[in-house]
């Protein structure tokens, strides 16, 4: 099967506050495939943010190639098509609204490709009603609270129907139950409605229900596996400073000390289970 | 504090004249304005004053809202009614003091342009009372679009117009967070001479910019991840459509034009 | 008795229809040298509470003490209060704004009308004790500077102005594991070096339970629960329906507890968890 999402070999420098060219990605290769759900993590500077801005063209690649849906981010003649092929939600909720009005921001996404108003009308209905902000539609962003903006952002995608939605970090500044409503909506996206999630974070229980994750670390991709595979590397997650859940940590200590924990348990029924089996 | 303050005085009401589509208000706002500058006699100002009920009646907006509106201009106005009526020579004199005398020209001519200054900025008020700003600034945008030709940038300004009032609370809520912060940090923004509180406005000025630098940069980046590449081929979800009422509203614009020509020049 | 909230209410903007009681009779009291975590969801009115600490907020109706100083809604002149009890906002590295790193942490001492030497000796102490190493970087622009370290300055420009009570409200949003863990052990050192009050608002219950003596838990602007971690996460059901978030390893231990087995329903750390586990186990490790 044909790769939704094509990166070979990407270089990616920038000049750092002392002028100095340093490396954001250093040889990037990976597949995804229609439909995953995919999670990047890494810490900051690790070179997720500027892998997830080549999946969109926002960057261009200065060596190596990206390719979405068969189409290169280097042609300018694909950036259009790109850019609506996979949309993106960034990091600041506040940030990335334009309009006054719900409903009016979610329709800028459709506005800017032309469509028919009593279509772009349908599709704001339909986007806004995904990610349950239906009852907001005329209100004003800043009145919403974070997760709530970070709906109405994801909302503004979907109006574009796309194929991929990359997420650019859009937990990183909510509160906990900001958090949980936007990992709702993203697992309802992907579920549901098919489309293929590629989710940056640097928390890693949001990591536990994708099909797949990506470990970065200094421009460069440490590991690649299910969520099981990735977890049980305690390890490995420690030594490049990221976190691990709690109950992987304890399941990987009492492992340690001998005791006969089966499997790999990921969450509280699996541990429940494997120690009352 | 900083909330309380609110741009554009929108008073949102489902009246006839909230209805109107916002180019017919922007257009009839100035022919209005224009027909202003046409009254020559008293009884102008009859015609003007009932075209100014009609709306305000129909808009059904307090009066006292409108007036309350005049407040902040009362310093201009009388201003403006003074000066015409001590600097206007001609007609009779009707009072004589040292070197200065009013005469009756220049009452009627004070008279005259305190009058004209209260209906210009009710009648304009009354637009931005019934016009929310997005509609606004839609109506705006699809008036200048024919402009295009001489490249006058409409979509741009109209998209400058939302942008700046999108992000208003947002810079308002900064603002407010960093007077906070500095002041736990000891900076005192409330006393001091004028100098001196010019400066203390240095830490709340150079944050609350490199901040508003920041979002705009984000905001292009996003604007660009959502296919925004200025307003060619760019369609609108809200068509503004022109209705029976605002051939309506036309209509009765027009009978004040006709009232106020004939009035001065028949 | 350093801090003392008597029936504190707060009422935003009151006689208006914007009108909303962030805070309601609120009565707290925080000892000298306490590491107090104040946890609540956004809109329970911890970020209202900590603003009457230092008198940005009076209280509507209520009294504050702090130190000795009462604060009222009549009260005036609250600087005194404001150079004793610093407060570190969310995003602290929005507020910089000096050229370089040294001016930035000097403007709160120089605020109070300090020495120059004096000035010299807390700017530096401040530095370090956030790990920035002010001889390299006191005359770096303050933006030239990596977020985390961007993040650290601001905390020491608010150390600088030497306050006995530290509020830092979410001083690790948005940082990654490795800089969170950097800012809170940094935090602790603080607290175990100079014995400084400190209350740190979070909504990330794993943190402050590692962390702080005593948790204050706000729902919808009142203190609901207040205790030691492993007292208040003993009430998960509540927290819970509060939503707010607990621990992983506690949520393990009542749904071990629901399948009939003998444990401690008041763990919170994987250590804690651990021991348990171990005991319950028992002899099939070979530790």
């Amino acid at each position: 099967m044909e790769p939704i999402i094509r990166v070979r070999d990407l270089h990616y420098d920038y000049i750092n506050g002392e002028g100095e060219e340093t490396a954001a990605l250093d040889g990037v290769s990976i597949d995804i495939y229609k439909g995953e759900f995919v999670v990047i993590i890494g810490h900051n500077g690790s070179g997720k943010s500027t892998l997830a801005k080549h999946l969109n063209a926002l960057l261009k690649p200065k060596s190596g190639e990206v390719f979405i849906k068969g189409m290169d981010t280097r042609l300018d003649e694909n950036t259009w098509s790109i850019r609506q092929t996979a949309g993106m939600v960034f990091q600041n909720p506040d940030n990335q609204m334009v309009a006054t009005v719900v409903e009016e921001d979610v329709a800028f996404g459709p506005e800017n490709l032309g469509i028919p108003p009593a279509e772009i009308r349908s599709r704001v209905d339909e986007a806004l009603r995904s990610v349950n902000m239906m009852e907001f539609a005329r209100s004003a962003p800043h009145f919403l609270s974070g997760g709530q903006k970070q709906r109405v952002a994801i909302a503004g995608v979907i109006a574009m129907k796309p194929e991929i939605i990359i997420l650019d970090e859009p937990t990183a500044m909510l509160d906990p139950s900001g958090r949980r409503e936007v990992m709702e909506t993203i697992r309802h996206l992907n579920k549901d409605e098919g489309i293929t999630i590629v989710h940056i974070t640097h928390y890693m229980d949001e990591a536990v229900e994708a099909d797949r994750v990506v470990v970065m670390e200094n421009g460069r991709i440490a590991a690649d596996g299910t969520p099981r595979e990735i977890f049980n590397k305690v390890d490995t997650l420690r030594s490049i400073g990221l976190d691990v859940p709690q109950i992987v940590e304890l399941a990987h200590q009492l492992k340690k000390e001998g005791f006969d924990i089966k499997g790999e348990p990921l969450n509280i029924e699996e541990m429940v289970e494997a120690i009352c089996r | 504090m900083l909330k309380d303050i609110t741009l554009g005085q929108y008073y949102p009401k489902d009246s006839p004249i909230h209805r109107l589509d916002p180019r017919t208000k922007l257009v009839i706002t100035f022919i209005f304005i224009v027909i202003i500058f046409f009254v020559r006699y008293y009884t102008g100002y009859l015609y003007v004053l009932a075209f100014l009920a009609l709306i305000l009646a129909l808009s059904q907006i307090p009066v006292r809202h409108v007036l309350k509106g005049l407040k902040p201009l009362l310093f201009i106005i009388i201003l403006t009614f003074l000066i015409n009526l001590f600097f206007t020579s001609g007609g009779t004199v009707l009072l004589k003091w040292w070197k200065i005398e009013i005469t009756q020209e220049g009452l009627r001519q004070a008279i005259f342009m305190a009058l004209r200054l209260i209906f210009l900025v009710t009648g304009t008020s009354l637009l931005t009372l019934t016009t929310s700003p997005i509609a606004l600034t839609d109506g705006i945008e699809l008036l200048l679009k024919p402009l295009r030709v001489i490249r006058f940038p409409a979509h741009e300004l109209a998209m400058m117009m939302t942008i700046a009032l999108r992000f208003i609370p947002t810079l308002l809520e900064e603002t407010d967070k960093i007077m906070k912060a500095q002041t736990a940090r000891g900076a005192d923004f409330e006393s001091g001479n004028l100098i001196q509180r010019a400066k203390a406005l240095v830490p709340l000025l150079v944050p609350l910019f490199i901040s508003a630098f920041r979002r705009a940069d984000e905001l292009a980046m996003a604007m660009e991840a959502r296919c925004y590449r200025g307003g060619e081929n760019r369609t609108r979800m809200k068509v503004l459509k022109v209705e029976a009422r605002d051939y309506a509203a036309y209509g009765v614009a027009l009978l004040l034009v006709a009232a106020v020509l004939m009035n001065a020049y028949m | 008795m350093p801090i003392k909230l008597e029936n504190v209410t707060h009422i935003y903007m009151p006689g208006t229809p914007f009108m909303s009681k962030a805070i309601v009779d609120v009565n707290l009291e925080i000892d000298d040298g306490e590491f107090v975590g104040l946890i609540g969801h956004t809109g329970s009115g911890k970020s209202t509470l900590i603003q009457h600490l230092n008198g940005l907020l009076k209280p509507t109706e209520g009294v504050v003490y702090v130190n000795g100083i009462k604060v009222d809604k009549d009260s005036k002149n609250l600087k005194a209060l404001r150079h004793q009890v610093g407060l570190v906002f969310q995003y602290p590295e929005h507020q910089l704004f000096e050229e370089t790193v040294y001016l930035d942490i000097a403007f709160g001492p120089k605020n109070l009308g300090l020495p120059e030497d004096e000035i010299d000796r807390r700017v530096t102490e401040a530095a370090g004790l956030v790990g920035i190493d002010i001889n390299a970087l006191k005359d770096r622009s303050p933006f030239e500077l990596s977020g985390g370290q961007r993040r650290r300055v601001a905390i020491a420009g608010v150390l600088a102005m030497e306050p006995s009570i530290l509020v830092l409200d979410e001083p690790t949003a948005g940082l990654d594991p490795r800089g969170r863990d950097e800012i809170f052990w940094q935090i602790k050192e603080l607290h175990r070096k100079k014995g400084i009050t400190i209350i740190l608002v979070s909504h990330s219950m794993e943190d402050v339970a590692r962390l702080v003596d005593r948790i204050v838990v706000m729902n919808k602007g009142r203190v609901e629960l207040t205790g030691t971690p492993a007292e208040v996460f003993s009430h998960a059901d509540r927290l819970l329906e509060m939503g707010l978030g607990v621990p992983q390893v506690t949520s393990l231990m009542r749904a071990l507890k629901d399948k009939g087995m003998d444990v401690p329903v008041d763990i919170y750390t994987v250590q804690q968890a651990r021991d348990v586990l171990r005991k319950l186990l028992g002899g099939s490790g070979n530790a």
